[in-house]
């Protein structure tokens, strides 16, 4: 694996979230979730589904209107509209990957890395690669692709693209929805060890329904259910909760216990 | 990277070959008469190029460019009124209607030239960024966007056309004597003119063009293709298409302004929703993404509205709504996308890749 | 006081004629996504129907009654070609139906200029729409235009029949299910194709109804519909997608704006006031703000 991840001058920071509700038309998605995640962590977000675990990212990525508290590096999201959370160092992705198809891989890359500049610069045309964007091209393997419509990529490259624009973004939070739904074996695989590269200098938070991917990469777990938090912890204290089996039960940790 | 290069080439070879045929060609072979046509169609494709930028690259369906065309072209026609009539003195058909002895507050600002040249441009822009704020800031877009902007377009007609004793109502404003001093009965002085919208034309082509290629262009197409993407890459989307709606808002101004000398009136049937959607027909049928197709577009359909509706008016309207229905339904990218077909055809064909062209 | 009356009953019948107009368009537009330029002309085609009608049938009443429901076929007719030639081509680009149909609606001015001439043509009002009914008689007295009666009545009338027709009918239920999750109820069997079809035959006959209405009220002529089909569609905008209860409540909302401000105004400065107020408003409520709940964001 390549060992460039891109540049990070700031240091790692954690997220910390308080008494957390989202509630649409009476009904609570997200109800009054406490979560701390330590900086540099690589958690994973599970739970069945409708626990809340979209809702979630929503919530901290200010896509969702919620209350109580949400802080990354001392700093409250909860408030700020979507764009500037971004800029506090906050990126995610979404479950259907969402690039600008009629731009290529290049261009893609090159406006995530754009939103720091300064607007003068917008007005110039790019000239030749700048380095971040050919570090993080060769970070997700698309460097052969740079010129082709990111509406023509693979279902996994789209992804890996997508996961390429956080990285020039210079994100110090990645919030990830399911990064390998729909991928093969192999790009599995590849995508893990693309978030541990990534996760170096870097929080992740990952949503994912893929135990077995779980169970390779993770550092720490949370299981979410009905809007709170059910467990927390390594993954084999994870598992070994017996509320979070309950919860399963007939499911993926169920199977192999 | 190679395509890329002489898609350049032939793009500038493009504009070296119109140079010299709007500046020596038409003028030498071109009666007064023609030629005042042609001005006043290069005028329509000034409009066509905001179009080109706004609707084509940032997918705003601006379907009340009138309004802008109006302003800056209400903002010369005032001030060139009011040059023609003198200090102190009214113009003539205020006299006329004989309703006001006094000069109403708004137009005394324009008895000056810097400030009348600076409004057509200003004004126009700074309406648009105010609507472009309040509309872009709530999201309201698609075919919100388009119905609101046309909406307006409509008030502004009707507006002037309620408020005769300063407007001029239905007939607008007429008759003018003077262009900052050049007398327009002059045929010399009105070639001038041509060679003033021709001249713009060309300079706010290549400023688009331009744009096209900047990173500012590429992140217009972004926000046309997903708003909400863009917003968690850490811009706001808002003020990106705030950008484009003004510029063109500030380019239909200035053609409005233009069209005022050359043609010598400036009226509400010139600035309601007919003429509003007329100026993106043109750039929809050249090629709304393409700044050359929305300009041949323009002057292509105003021409072919003069020419044939003379000729076969009823035919002509049938015409003209059947050639906009095939190409808006059929041919989305406009007949420049022919261009593009063919030459992507030629470039696939040798086993190239070429760069990504953002046409809708 | 009667004055206060006066503008009031004004705006609610100013109200009435917008939600004619904008019925059939809350349905087209509202429910199905489709912006119909053509609408107005739809309008038009059931205005030139009492015109037609007026001519083999001589009493102007009976001749109005039978305008009703020929007008709805006819401009349903219309609509139906139109969606069957050109708007299911379009279904996935909105701004392009919108450009589309104006281009169609150019077209059916130009035939109604050919077939009826360019200038305005008149109909002979019936005998029990011509009076009015006095509501507070002595020196300052109220009346009411029977016309406007009948058009208060008219749009009430349709207002309930649609609500009826979608609440209570198999094909009502399609028509919401084709609406809501257009992938799923083609999956439960639901021929959607069909259903919006039909959908489009009820929207554009209501411009049929629409159409014979505003003989009552105006001259009739080719570009009567030009005229009203931006207010129609404000009123939908305003009323918000889909909502038909919220373009009644738009319509009479607008209806009242615009009387109480032309008697404190001009028509013409009223009219940009209401627009000025419809901005506003969308920066309180903004309509078309589609809410992201979703997973992905294509």
């Amino acid at each position: 694996m390549t060992p460039v991840t891109g540049r990070t001058e700031q240091p790692l920071a954690g997220l910390e979230i308080e008494d957390l509700r989202v509630t649409f038309d009476g009904f609570a998605a997200v109800d009054g979730v406490g979560l701390r995640v330590g900086p540099g962590d690589l958690r994973f977000l599970i739970g069945p589904n409708g626990a809340g675990k979209t809702t979630l990212v929503d919530a901290v990525s200010g896509l969702a209107p919620a209350t109580g508290s949400v802080r990354f590096g001392g700093r409250e999201l909860l408030g700020r509209p979507v764009h500037r959370i971004v800029r506090l160092g906050i990126g995610r992705t979404f479950q259907t990957a969402t690039v600008f198809e009629n731009l290529s891989v290049l261009q893609n890359l090159d406006i995530a890395a754009g939103s720091r500049r300064r607007p003068h610069t917008l007005l110039r045309q790019r000239r030749g690669v700048p380095e971040e964007v050919e570090q993080a091209l060769e970070t997700i393997k698309l460097t052969a692709h740079r010129d082709r419509a990111a509406g023509s990529l693979a279902h996994g490259q789209k992804q890996w693209l997508e996961i390429g624009m956080l990285l020039v973004q210079n994100v110090r939070l990645l919030l990830l929805d399911e990064p390998v739904a729909g991928m093969s074996h192999e790009e599995r695989e590849a995508t893990g060890q693309l978030l541990r590269t990534v996760g170096e200098d870097r929080t992740v938070v990952v949503i994912e329904h893929d135990m077995d991917f779980m169970r390779s990469f993770a550092t720490s777990v949370t299981v979410l259910h009905a809007g709170r938090v059910l467990s927390e912890g390594t993954v084999a204290e994870v598992r070994a909760d017996p509320r979070v089996q309950e919860v399963y039960l007939g499911h993926a940790v169920g199977e192999e216990a | 990277m190679t395509a890329y290069l002489l898609k350049r080439r032939t793009t500038l070879a493009g504009y070296a070959l119109a140079a010299p045929l709007l500046f020596a060609v038409a003028p030498a072979a071109m009666s007064d008469f023609r030629l005042e046509q042609l001005a006043r169609y290069l005028c329509f494709a000034i409009v066509a190029v905001g179009i080109s930028l706004a609707w084509g690259r940032g997918g705003m369906l601006v379907l009340g460019q009138g309004l802008f065309f109006g302003l800056g072209g209400y903002a010369m026609a005032m001030h060139m009124k009011l040059a023609d009539a003198g200090a102190g003195n009214l113009p003539d058909f205020m006299l006329l209607y004989g309703s006001t002895d006094e000069l109403p507050w708004w137009w005394e600002p324009f008895r000056s030239p810097a400030v009348a040249l600076a409004a057509v441009v200003l004004l126009p822009m700074a309406l648009a960024a105010a609507i472009g704020y309040a509309v872009f800031r709530r999201r309201v877009r698609g075919a919100y966007f388009a119905i609101l902007s046309q909406a307006l377009a409509a008030a502004f007609a009707i507006l002037l056309i309620g408020q005769q004793a300063t407007t001029g109502g239905t007939n607008g404003l007429t008759n003018f004597g003077g262009f900052f001093g050049f007398s327009l009965h002059d045929p010399v002085n009105r070639r001038m003119v041509y060679f003033i919208i021709a001249g713009t034309l060309l300079a706010l082509m290549l400023l688009t063009r331009q744009l096209f290629l900047s990173r500012y262009g590429e992140l217009l197409v972004a926000v046309r293709d997903s708003e909400e993407r863009v917003r968690f890459l850490g811009y706001d989307p808002a003020l990106v298409k705030l950008g484009a709606y003004t510029l063109s808002a500030g380019m239909a101004g200035l053609a409005g302004a233009l069209f005022v000398p050359a043609v010598g009136i400036i009226s509400p049937a010139l600035v309601g929703i007919v003429p509003s959607i007329q100026f993106v027909i043109g750039a929809a049928i050249g090629g709304r993404a393409s700044v050359a197709g929305a300009v041949l577009g323009a002057v292509a359909v105003a021409w072919a509205q003069t020419t044939l509706s003379e000729e076969f008016p009823a035919g002509w309207t049938y015409f003209q709504g059947g050639l906009f229905v095939v190409v808006v339904a059929f041919l989305p990218g406009g007949l420049a996308s022919l261009w593009h077909l063919a030459t992507r055809r030629r470039r696939s064909r040798a086993g190239e890749t070429g760069r990504v062209v953002a046409a809708a | 006081m009667t004055v206060i009356l006066t503008q009031a009953f004004t705006g609610v019948s100013i109200g009435a004629v917008l939600l004619l107009i904008a019925l059939g368009l809350s349905l087209t537009f509202g429910q199905m996504g489709v912006i119909n330029m053509a609408h107005g002309e739809f309008i038009m085609a059931g205005a030139y129907t009492v015109y037609m009608l007026q001519g083999p049938i001589h009493s102007a009443g009976f001749s109005l009654l039978v305008a009703l429901p020929v007008a709805f076929a006819v401009a349903g007719a219309m609509g139906v070609l139109l969606e069957w030639l050109l708007i299911r081509r379009l279904y996935t680009r909105p701004l392009d139906t919108l450009l589309v149909t104006w281009g169609v609606s150019l077209m059916l001015q130009q035939l109604a200029r050919d077939l009826f001439g360019a200038p305005n043509v008149h109909t002979e009002a019936p005998d029990w729409l011509s009076g009015r009914v006095t509501l507070i008689g002595g020196d300052d007295p109220l009346t009411l235009a029977h016309a406007r009666l009948f058009i208060l009545g008219l749009a009430l009338a349709a207002v309930v029949a649609l609500t009826l027709t979608l609440r209570l009918t198999p094909l009502g239920r399609r028509i919401r299910a084709v609406v809501q999750h257009r992938d799923l109820a083609e999956a439960s069997g639901i021929p959607t194709a069909r259903v919006d079809r039909v959908t489009f035959l009820i929207g554009s006959g209501l411009a049929g109804l629409a159409g014979v209405a505003l003989t009552l009220v105006g001259p009739i002529g080719p570009t009567m519909g030009t005229n009203v089909i931006i207010d129609a569609f404000l009123v939908v905008v305003v009323g918000g997608i889909g909502q038909l209860k919220g373009a009644v409540i738009a319509a009479f909302a607008l209806g009242v704006l615009q009387s109480v401000l032309e008697y404190s105004t001009t028509v013409s400065v009223a009219r940009v006031v209401v627009l000025v107020a419809i901005v506003a408003f969308l920066q309180w409520r903004p309509q078309g703000i589609h809410t992201v709940r979703t997973r992905s964001l294509a």
